[in-house]
């Protein structure tokens, strides 16, 4: 993957010409665009299909003080198999943790086709020194981290030095070697949809491979609105350098309704071709299983109580 | 994901994800509307048998759908009387009275959503979502508006006793039915008026079952009277005994009227065609904007007044504009107006459909460049893909006549100036959108558009509170507001007036 260009003022993009500025979003318009692609009417196979790729597309987390090898053994083997009565049911994309508890998740999955993401660069906050912060992205991944989910300096953002910010994601992106770098804008922490769609351009242009919403540490992550903003990111990107740049939303996503118009929105702005685990990520932990108990209901006609779905 | 480099085994590749997402059919049952087969006309609050009857067809396959009564001259006078009588007691009736029968109206209508929804889009054409969250809530919100303002009229209009102007004859177009019908009668009943409502020829059938509305709200006999027929139905109501005409639809039609009814003494409003300007700078917020323009030309298949039918853009985005255009039209799902993902429904009538294609047929040869998406369309009904010609000259029909159809006419332009100029440079007055970010340009611009309305940064949005209308020949009068009681109000010592 081409590395982007350091640019000596921070903030121009390396977009050609015909797009010379970041533009700007309209917040009643993108509000009501997202509420009408929310009513979208998913059925039958249309919906087994939505639930099978959201699980796919899950990348299960855990990210608490209190998680121990013991909690994070138990998500492995969910995310390998996450109804075990039924092995057509596919794993989920990847476990994500925090750093020290990478050694078990990699321990648990290697093998198993599951991904292992760690969260790093003083997560949730970001707010530490550039050293400290590409330490721990080179620990992780020494410790055979597939994937990190870095966090971006909104401290630096929110006071304008967007060349702080370009320069760390360079940075970080250049410690992951060829790990795939997932950079969380925390949406909820920059106020409006222009700064979400700043950040985006400035977290692709900087090498994300993917570009992410939320840390989950706060109320107020992913919503439909700022997916739809982060996607058409994505897709002005890709117009100009032909570069596809993945989507993760994550936090707040709990049912497979809204899983499956967080879907339709990819499917109708970017199109088919994101809708793959290596494009779309769902960050989420009790989303898996409501998707099973609604993957069974589809295959028996009728609900299960949530005794049938393990608590991991 | 290339070659690793730690000693950490990477896990391997995982099976791959099966491609093609289709939308499975969600089809809006039919179940919960009843149709007879054959409708008289709905006269005194009693229906009363038409002596001859047409049938009345569902564009989206041309299957017929019931019989209904074509009303003839004596028949119209009929129903004229039948207001006349009506109107004595209830012009007199307690105003609060009044807005109790229209606040029912606004209930019942909200209850029976679905039911009129499901009827609309299956006469008309329309997709189901939009008749489900833009027709039935703006057409029970207008009865609640108005129903508001039946007692307040001594504030609204304060210090000029306004009083009822009599019987109103009421022709309605067919791109909105029910809510046309709702614009015309809810003032005109708020009022203390009466009226006979004449629906369009293709569209009949919710104004029928909207006679069913009338009895639940147990409305006294002969203040809403409803006869359906074709155009000579609309000449019989406009020469016939009422006080006021007031007429949604073409330029053409509004211009036979406005000569039939000179110096009648019959008040009349006229809301007529449209070619409205949506003009994109280059400052806009781009997605929301071609949304927007999107939204402007498609909705209702572009059988809409106001429609966004000529976009401008400012030469300095016009290939990143016209690009996002065409791939967002890609996504528009065109079908089943009854299917609750389609976006696009069907063309009214055939007779519509032809009017479409004759222009388009002229748009290509005069040599604009047309861009269809691929969709497939249907074999039964009436269908037009979503269209936009670009290379268009203001000289062309295209950009000159109302099409009333899903198409789009694209021109370019280079300063504000030069936007106002080219926007204004048609026969037509009644909408027009302006997309900037700049709060000034936008005040700037409204200034200077000769439309009725001036949207910004967002395309036909409708609130029963505001005034609607056109400048030139798209018409005069206002509907919505407190500008939609006056028409039908006399007021002491003032002269009545066309308008």
């Amino acid at each position: 993957m081409a590395k982007a260009p350091a640019l000596p003022r921070g903030f121009e993009l390396p977009l050609k010409q015909r797009l010379p500025r970041i533009g700007s979003i309209d917040q009643v318009a993108v509000e009501q665009r997202a509420g009408e692609l929310a009513k979208r009417s998913i059925k039958k196979e249309a919906k087994v299909w939505a639930l099978e790729l959201a699980l796919r597309c899950c990348d299960l987390t855990t990210l608490e003080g209190q998680d121990t090898p013991g909690k994070v053994a138990a998500i492995c083997s969910k995310a390998v198999r996450p109804d075990p009565s039924d092995p057509n049911v596919p794993s989920v994309a990847a476990v994500c943790v925090y750093p020290n508890l990478v050694p078990t998740a990699v321990d648990r999955l290697t093998g198993s086709g599951v991904k292992v993401a760690s969260v790093a660069t003083s997560f949730p906050s970001g707010q530490s020194p550039l050293d400290v912060k590409i330490d721990e992205v080179e620990d992780v991944v020494g410790m055979g981290a597939d994937e990190v989910d870095m966090v971006i300096d909104r401290g630096a953002f929110l006071s304008g030095r967007y060349a702080k910010v370009f320069d760390e994601i360079v940075q970080v992106k250049e410690a992951c070697g060829d790990a795939h770098l997932k950079v969380i804008l925390e949406v909820a922490e920059l106020g409006t949809y222009d700064n979400v769609r700043r950040a985006s351009l400035l977290a692709m242009a900087a090498g994300a491979d993917f570009i992410k919403t939320s840390t989950g540490k706060l109320p107020g992550a992913a919503t439909l609105p700022v997916q739809l903003v982060m996607l058409e990111a994505i897709r002005d990107v890709y117009e100009e350098t032909g570069r596809k740049v993945g989507m993760k939303p994550a936090g707040g996503i709990r049912t497979s309704k809204t899983a499956i118009q967080y879907l339709v929105q990819v499917h109708e702005t970017l199109g088919p071709d994101w809708l793959t685990p290596d494009l779309y990520r769902i960050g989420a932990s009790s989303l898996v299983n409501d998707i099973l108990m609604q993957l069974r209901k589809e295959k028996t006609g009728a609900y299960q109580s949530k005794d049938y779905f393990t608590n991991d | 994901m290339t070659e690793q480099t730690t000693d950490v085994e990477k896990r391997s590749d995982r099976s791959p994800v099966p491609s093609g997402w289709t939308y499975a059919p969600a089809p809006e049952s039919t179940d919960i509307v009843e149709l007879q087969d054959r409708y008289g006309l709905f006269i005194g609050g009693q229906w009363v048998p038409a002596k001859e009857h047409f049938t009345t067809v569902a564009p989206r396959d041309e299957s017929p759908l019931a019989e209904v009564g074509q009303a003839g001259p004596e028949d119209v006078a009929r129903a004229v009387a039948a207001a006349r009588e009506a109107f004595a007691d209830w012009s007199r009736l307690d105003p609060s009275q009044r807005a109790k029968y229209l606040f029912r109206i606004a209930r019942i209508l909200a209850e029976r959503s679905r039911e009129f929804a499901v009827l609309e889009s299956l006469n008309g054409g329309k997709p189901i979502k939009e008749s489900r969250d833009v027709d039935l809530p703006l057409a029970s919100a207008h009865f609640f508006y108005y129903a508001g303002w039946a007692d307040k009229l001594e504030y609204a209009f304060p210090n000029r006793r306004p009083k009822p102007v009599g019987v109103a004859g009421q022709i309605i177009p067919w791109n909105f039915p029910l809510l046309m019908l709702a614009w015309k009668i809810a003032p005109a009943l708020a009022a203390g008026n009466t009226v006979v409502l004449k629906p369009a020829e293709t569209t009949p059938l919710t104004a029928l079952l909207f006679a069913d509305v009338l009895r639940q709200a147990e409305l006294p006999p002969g203040v809403v009277n409803i006869v359906t027929g074709d155009g000579s139905t609309g000449a019989a109501l406009v020469d016939s005994d009422v006080d006021k005409i007031a007429f949604t639809g073409s330029t053409e039609v509004g211009k036979a009227i406005q000569r039939r009814v000179a110096g009648t003494g019959k008040k009349l409003t006229l809301e007529l065609g449209g070619k409205a300007a949506n003009i994109l700078f280059d400052d806009a917020a781009l997605d929301q904007a071609v949304e927007g323009i999107i939204n402007g030309i498609y909705f209702n298949q572009g059988h809409v007044c106001c429609a966004g039918s000529r976009l401008f853009v400012q030469e300095s985005i016009y290939e990143p504009a016209i690009e996002k255009l065409k791939r967002r039209m890609a996504t528009l799902r065109v079908g089943d107006p009854l299917d609750k993902n389609t976006d696009v429904g069907a063309i009214n009538s055939r007779e519509q459909l032809s009017r479409i294609e004759e222009l388009v047929q002229a748009g290509k040869d005069e040599g604009a460049e047309i861009y269809q998406p691929p969709c497939r369309l249907p074999e039964k009904g009436y269908w037009f893909a979503p269209t936009v010609f670009t290379n268009v000259a203001q000289s062309y029909r295209i950009a000159q006549e109302e099409i009333f159809g899903p198409v789009l006419s694209v021109l370019t332009f280079r300063t504000p100036e030069e936007a106002v100029d080219k926007a204004n440079n048609t026969p037509y007055g009644l909408s027009a959108g302006v997309w900037t970010e700049k709060g000034s340009r936008i005040l700037w611009m409204a200034q200077r558009l000769r439309a009725g309305v001036v949207w910004a940064n967002t395309f036909n949005r409708f609130d029963p509170t505001s005034p609607f209308g056109g400048y030139k020949e798209s018409g005069f009068g206002r509907e919505g507001g407190l500008h939609g009681l006056e028409p039908y109000l006399t007021f002491d010592g003032a002269e009545t007036f066309g308008g």
